[in-house]
């Protein structure tokens, strides 16, 4: 016992060392094995404070550009409004299914895409409504999904993310296919699984499949640059160039479909079934 | 509380927020940021304790992963460097190194910036592999750590030279 004892005194360093090297790679396998920011993420009292903080001071610097696209918005909507003939009848808004669908407007925080598992940390989280896997979009088309919230803050996995798989279509055709992102440059995305027979042009409009209870059908993703042949295949990878700029992201809308909690109970249900 | 130790805590939390505040946000040919908070580690005093630096450069690299969503990959890098640190010191400085009292902040010899450069290159390749976890970017992988490793070396040099003591 005296033995036990005086080894763990005298190898206390060595055995500390695994210790923390034994924790380390659990977080690092798991990480890599799961969504990666489960356990460690910027959803967090303290580092979503020093990101608001933070984004306080940048924010001075793009006040022009924020404006003018505000204004832009301002102006798409007057303009419906304007244009509407039955006022009894909701906004209609271009995107299918929209009526079933609330938005929560939110702020970014902390936007990163140097890394190859990008995200996006936002300042509202559960107290605003907000829930793991919604949906978020900004005006000009998708910017990722909602992975981890915290009471007033949450962070959004980025559809320049190598773990992100998206749903999406071809407008003019209903083809689906998935959408992933390469790793290499932050405007472009591929599409994989387009069938051959599809009849694509560059300059196609790729919107979300309709086949995701994360988004609704129809929001814009981007349009067509680059078409490849997969010669193991049968299908055509398609480069996908983004509408959105995501290195520079003001205000984002999160999707809060009404439906959602009755389709993810029916989903967990027939899991459990399995 | 001497005040090596006020020193070390000081300088905990400066890098700390160097890098969380400024490093992380270079972007250096859109992809390149200096990993500044290794310097703890590099300027940890030779003949400190060394279970509350073991301790204490896992508590930084866990921190800068919360910040960075980055899942443990720099937590493991410093524990795994702080652990190795004598025996790089062994390396670079021969082995009486304890008792000429080695300082890092001094003139630039050629020893000095081996042991800075093995030590980061040390901490990147961990960190990087970890971070990439693949086979088939071994390339990317191998071109990121190069890279990075000479951009932390030239400003945590730089910095070591800032705030050097002045001795006349």
């Amino acid at each position: 016992m005296q033995q036990i004892f005086n080894y763990i005194f005298k190898n206390s360093n060595k055995l500390l060392f695994f210790l923390l090297l034994i924790f380390s790679f659990t977080m690092i396998i798991k990480s890599h094995s799961y969504h990666r920011s489960k356990l460690i993420s910027s959803a967090n009292f303290v580092s979503g404070g020093v990101y608001e903080r933070m984004n306080t001071v940048d924010e001075y610097f793009s006040l022009k550009s924020s404006n003018e696209i505000l204004a832009k918005e301002n102006a798409r909507l007057k303009m419906l409004l304007m244009n509407q003939i039955d006022t009894s009848k909701p906004l209609p808004l271009d995107i299918k299914g929209y009526n079933n669908t609330n938005l929560i407007p939110s702020k970014v925080i902390h936007n990163s895409y140097k890394a190859r598992q990008n995200y996006i940390t936002i300042n509202s989280g559960f107290k605003a409504g907000i829930k793991e896997n919604m949906g978020v979009i900004n005006e000009k088309g998708i910017v990722g999904l909602i992975e981890n919230t915290s009471e007033n803050y949450a962070t959004i996995q980025s559809i320049l993310n190598s773990q992100s798989k998206i749903n999406a279509k071809i407008k003019k055709f209903d083809h689906i296919g998935t959408l992933q992102w390469n790793c290499k440059n932050t405007g472009f995305v591929q599409l994989y699984d387009i069938p051959r027979l599809a009849l694509i042009h560059k300059g196609d409009t790729i919107v979300t499949g309709g086949q995701s209870d994360i988004f609704p059908e129809n929001i814009n993703i981007g349009t067509i640059e680059k078409i490849y042949k997969d010669n193991e295949t049968n299908y055509w990878t398609i480069d996908v160039k983004l509408f959105n700029d995501m290195t520079n992201l003001g205000y984002v809308y999160v999707l809060k479909t009404k439906d959602y909690e009755e389709i993810k109970a029916l989903e967990d249900k027939s899991k459990k079934d399995e | 509380m001497n005040s090596s130790s006020i020193n070390n805590i000081a300088r905990f939390f400066l890098l700390l927020a160097a890098q969380i505040l400024i490093f992380n946000n270079i972007g250096l040919f859109g992809f390149l940021n200096p990993l500044v908070y290794v310097l703890f580690i590099i300027l940890y005093p030779v003949n400190d304790n060394k279970t509350t630096l073991l301790i204490s450069s896992f508590a930084m690299g866990l921190t800068i992963d919360y910040f960075l969503n980055s899942g443990g990959v720099h937590a493991l890098g410093s524990i795994v460097l702080a652990y190795y640190r004598p025996a790089l010191f062994r390396f670079c400085f021969g082995l009486s190194y304890e008792y000429q009292t080695v300082k890092i902040n001094d003139s630039l010899t050629p020893e000095r910036f081996l042991f800075i450069f093995l030590t980061v290159l040390l901490h990147h390749t961990i960190v990087f592999v970890m971070e990439i976890f693949s086979v088939f970017l071994i390339l990317e992988m191998l071109y990121k750590i190069f890279l990075t490793t000479i951009l932390t070396v030239i400003v945590n040099i730089i910095i070591i030279y800032l705030i050097k003591p002045n001795k006349r």
